[in-house]
């Protein structure tokens, strides 16, 4: 066992006995003691934050874990949990789990985003949960008058062999409230687990399937009215005026305003990026009625500043990918007299359009605001950030306002920004009434804080033995500047060059799953492959030979490098094993690994013959994310984020006409669907006991270049432009 | 604003709204009945799936006016205690991630099972189409389908 310090402090258990009716019940500050990352995720905030919880022991034995952290599809609220019971020695079965409010007495802070819920999480989890035990332990050793070390837990009992005494968890709750925290706790050894590692299934979902109300948009309260929002149609453009008197004599119709979300001065949070600062708000009895009264209003807009294109977007980029910067963002030997040597060169540029979240469940919040409290409840991933800007925009103190969380239908780093909620506020305070704000999915798609575009350019050099001597990389993004310096092939190669762009423009960008990797990943990972094709190497073996350089005699310093050269390469070996690598099976193949958000992931991808753009087949991936809670649920994280990687590289696109987006609704927005997701997906992990990492969006990214690898070897033709669907050869004759 | 008598889930239910609105916000805004979900409004996302008659239809373009006394399901009615074999079969497989398109999609499969009971994986697919799951569940959702149709 591990021997751990409860080194969260006394301070950070809290005894609330408001929710324990004479059972245990233990806050804590969940986060207190984890490690921190080196790594920032793009957009996320620098400092990586507690989050909080609290389990309760009820007198009939039954145990109510909180699950801390937003569930936006990623089962944190399943998995989270399991971790606490683990180490309390319970029984799954007599888990209930429940959703904690954003509570800022009880906890500190409450966050989903950049795959980091479980890592974080991972030790303080068990503390929590470790540390109710021991209490339980002692409470039976007063009242048996034995030792706390000889009694014994399993599966929600307690034992003391020698005397012959046993009970229940929940006969010795109330005791247990008056035992001190120890100072410090034993934790199992990794492989004597019996809950992490096996199989169990999403807490949620018999009400899923049953259509209970869960969901933001689900929210209906007494009173309740519904507001709707109209947003300036293009990007660059400004409220000029309206005429809201016809409209609001519609049936139905509460009132029709404009108003300001951000006024000048107003102190914003990293969460509030992508808020407009004046819409229109119409408010009414029903959806149905503010859609209608939507559709007759008429607003002026005029032209702030300049209305883009899509062609100006990537007239721009090229022209950056053709500009030396300044300051590298890293350099290693000396890449131009390494090419000026080279016996071969191999240059490629690849570009990504913008991409919409479009999570299923738009953009929606409910808001009641009266002169004593705000109560705001809805999806959001960064409530303890939003919660600052609704105070301040409604004047009033952080602690009069209250944001609860639902269950999200879906996030994929839209609901890491929370402008929405900010509005769903000041429309309640207005109207001074309960309000459901409701975003149309027109709304939701048009209204910004996409992924951004990027174009990347990429200039590698084979020696005579194709070797890889030299390696230049310079990128840009819109509003992101897309290159991670010091990944791979950083370290492997002698000369190295990284440079990176940023362009700024008026149409608002924002986290997107895998921030940055979602594209660099695709683009890396097939420029490899160009690499190794030169070289006369094969991909999935040349790669294995870069990552034994990194290993064995690495560029500069290791510890500069972001990622464990062996690791990277324990998941190419498993995925070439699981795939049979180099047997012919008559199909095209791809192969791509990356390392993002703490894990490893390789993929080997096959094809079916034929098709515009030939459908994936099968789909072997081996993960590396240390622990793996549970696997169930893991597995269904990196189906999903493969799809999602599969499918927006192929089909999706947000594009643009003079500030206007083209797209705003899935009649011209395509994501994949039943007929074009793969249709075998086998997923393996490396068991090493290392703790557990990111799983909701390492997957992603390498899919991408495993499907544009594997499309070449179907089509002879390199794709270097997403979406592949439309990257088609220019027609000749 | 008209009244209407609607036949929901075998219980007949008032309403008093305009002619014009689509069942999807008559059974969420009206009726309460919110497991039918709102993700397009242009019958393009299948999440707002019910069954009219015992077929897959989209409520987001089923106006109120149109329905008469047709028997309209919700998933709230698809069975009694959640035990449709689709249900079950959707548990069984773990099936939901953010869960929020899965009533459609339960909603479209009960529907094309009662019709073809032995379908076969290309059957499915094209069945399953109008239902987009952003968070890609599909390979599990046509394992949910198979295991539901053997049953
Ligand atoms: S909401 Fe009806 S099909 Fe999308
Ligand atoms: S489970 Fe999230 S949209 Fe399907």
């Amino acid at each position: 066992m591990t021997l751990v310090k409860t080194k969260i402090g006394r301070r950070a258990f809290i005894r609330n006995t408001g929710l324990a009716s004479g059972g245990l019940v233990i806050g804590f500050s969940w986060l207190a003691s984890c490690k921190m990352t080196p790594e920032q995720v793009n957009n996320l905030p620098k400092e990586w934050f507690d989050l909080n919880g609290f389990l309760k022991v009820g007198d009939n034995g039954m145990v109510t874990i909180m699950s801390p952290n937003p569930e936006i599809g990623q089962n944190v609220k399943t998995s989270m949990p399991m971790i606490v019971a683990e180490e309390l020695d319970i029984a799954w079965k007599d888990v209930i789990v429940e959703q904690a409010p954003l509570n800022t007495d009880i906890f500190t802070r409450q966050l989903a985003g950049g795959s980091q819920s479980i890592r974080q999480g991972w030790e303080s989890l068990r503390m929590a949960g470790a540390t109710a035990k021991q209490m339980l332990k002692e409470a039976a050793a007063q009242a048996w008058n034995v030792s706390a070390d000889e009694i014994t837990t399993k599966d929600g009992v307690l034992t003391h062999e020698a005397s012959g005494n046993s009970a229940g968890y929940g006969e010795m709750a109330s005791a247990a409230t008056s035992i001190e925290v120890p100072e410090e706790v034993q934790l199992k050894e990794n492989g004597t687990f019996s809950i992490i590692g096996t199989d169990k299934k999403n807490v949620d979902g018999p009400k899923l399937v049953t259509g209970k109300p869960l969901f933001g948009l689900d929210v209906y309260k007494e009173g309740m009215l519904t507001a709707m929002i109209v947003h300036p149609p293009a990007f660059g453009m400004k409220y000029k005026g309206m005429n809201a008197d016809t409209v609001k004599s519609m049936p139905g119709i509460k009132d029709v305003f404009h108003f300001e979300v951000y006024p000048e001065g107003i102190e914003k949070q990293w969460s509030d990026q992508g808020g407009i600062a004046e819409l229109v708000a119409i408010v009414g009895n029903s959806t149905w009625e503010c859609m209608q009264a939507k559709k007759a209003l008429e607003v002026d807009w005029e032209q702030d500043s300049t209305a883009e294109s899509t062609a100006y977007h990537e007239e721009e980029l090229t022209a950056l990918l053709e500009k030396p910067t300044e300051t590298p963002a890293r350099k290693d030997g000396d890449v131009n007299a390494a090419f000026a040597k080279a016996a071969k060169i191999v240059e490629s540029t690849y570009s990504a359009p913008y991409l919409a979240h479009n999570t299923m469940e738009p953009m929606n919040f409910f808001a009641h605001v009266t002169p004593e409290k705000a109560e705001l409840l809805g999806p959001i991933q960064t409530p303890e950030f939003t919660e600052k800007t609704v105070a301040a925009r409604l004047g009033m103190p952080v602690e009069k306002i209250d944001i609860m969380m639902t269950r999200m239908g879906g996030g994929f780093g839209r609901r890491l920004y929370g402008p929405f909620v900010i509005e769903a506020a000041v429309i309640s305070q207005k109207m001074n009434a309960p309000v459901k704000l409701v975003y149309s999915r027109e709304d939701d798609m048009t209204q910004g804080t996409y992924r951004p575009s990027y174009k990347v350019k990429f200039k590698a050099g084979l020696d005579d033995e194709g070797n890889l001597i030299a390696w230049h990389v310079r990128g840009a993004g819109t509003n992101d500047d897309l290159i991670f310096e010091n990944r791979f092939p950083a370290g492997a190669v002698d000369n190295y060059l990284a440079e990176k762009h940023s362009l700024q423009t008026n149409v608002t960008t924002g986290a997107w799953r895998a921030p940055r990797s979602n594209f660099i990943a695709g683009a890396e990972q097939a420029f490899i492959d160009e690499v190794a094709e030169a070289a006369g190497k094969d991909p999935l073996d040349f790669r294995l030979e870069l990552f034994d350089r990194a290993i064995n005699n690495p560029v500069g310093d290791p510890e500069s490098n972001d990622y464990d050269p062996a690791r990277y390469a324990g998941v190419l070996k498993l995925v070439k094993e699981k795939a049979n690598w180099g047997t012919d099976t008559g199909k095209a193949r791809g192969v791509a690994a990356y390392y993002c958000h703490n894990s490893y992931v390789a993929q080997v991808i096959e094809l079916e013959d034929g098709g515009d753009i030939p459908r994936v087949d099968n789909i072997w991936c081996a993960v590396d994310c240390g622990i793996v809670i549970n696997p169930l649920a893991a597995k269904n994280q990196i189906e999903g984020g493969m799809i999602d990687g599969i499918g927006h590289s192929t089909y999706s696109a947000m594009t643009f006409k003079d500030g206007k987006p083209e797209q705003s609704n899935f009649d011209t927005y395509r994501l994949i669907r039943h007929s074009e997701a793969p249709k075998n997906i086998e997923v393996y992990f490396v068991d090493n006991g290392i703790d557990p990492t990111g799983l909701g969006e390492p997957s992603l990214p390498p899919a991408i270049a495993a499907l544009s690898n594997a499309l070449y070897k179907a089509t002879g033709r390199r794709y270097y432009k997403q979406p592949f669907i439309n990257d088609k050869p220019p027609l000749v004759g | 604003m008209a009244t209407y008598t609607l036949n929901i889930n075998g219980t007949k239910q008032e309403v008093d709204v305009d002619p014009s609105t689509p069942m999807l916000w008559v059974l969420r805004d009206h009726l309460n009945l919110v497991g039918t979900k709102y993700g397009c409004g242009i019958a393009q996302c299948g999440a707002c799936t019910i069954h009219l008659n015992g077929t897959a239809t989209r409520a987001c373009m089923l106006t109120v006016s149109s329905v008469g006394d047709q028997e309209i399901t919700t998933i709230e009615g698809l069975s009694e205690e959640g035990d449709h074999p689709v249900q079950k079969a959707w548990l069984e497989v773990d099936v939901p991630q953010c869960g929020y398109c899965q009533a459609g999609q339960i909603m479209t499969a009960s529907a094309f099972l009662e019709k073809n009971p032995n379908p076969t994986d290309e059957e499915i697919e094209m069945a399953m189409n109008g239902n987009i799951c952003r968070c890609g569940t599909y390979t599990r959702i046509k394992k949910a389908v198979k295991l539901a149709a053997k049953s």
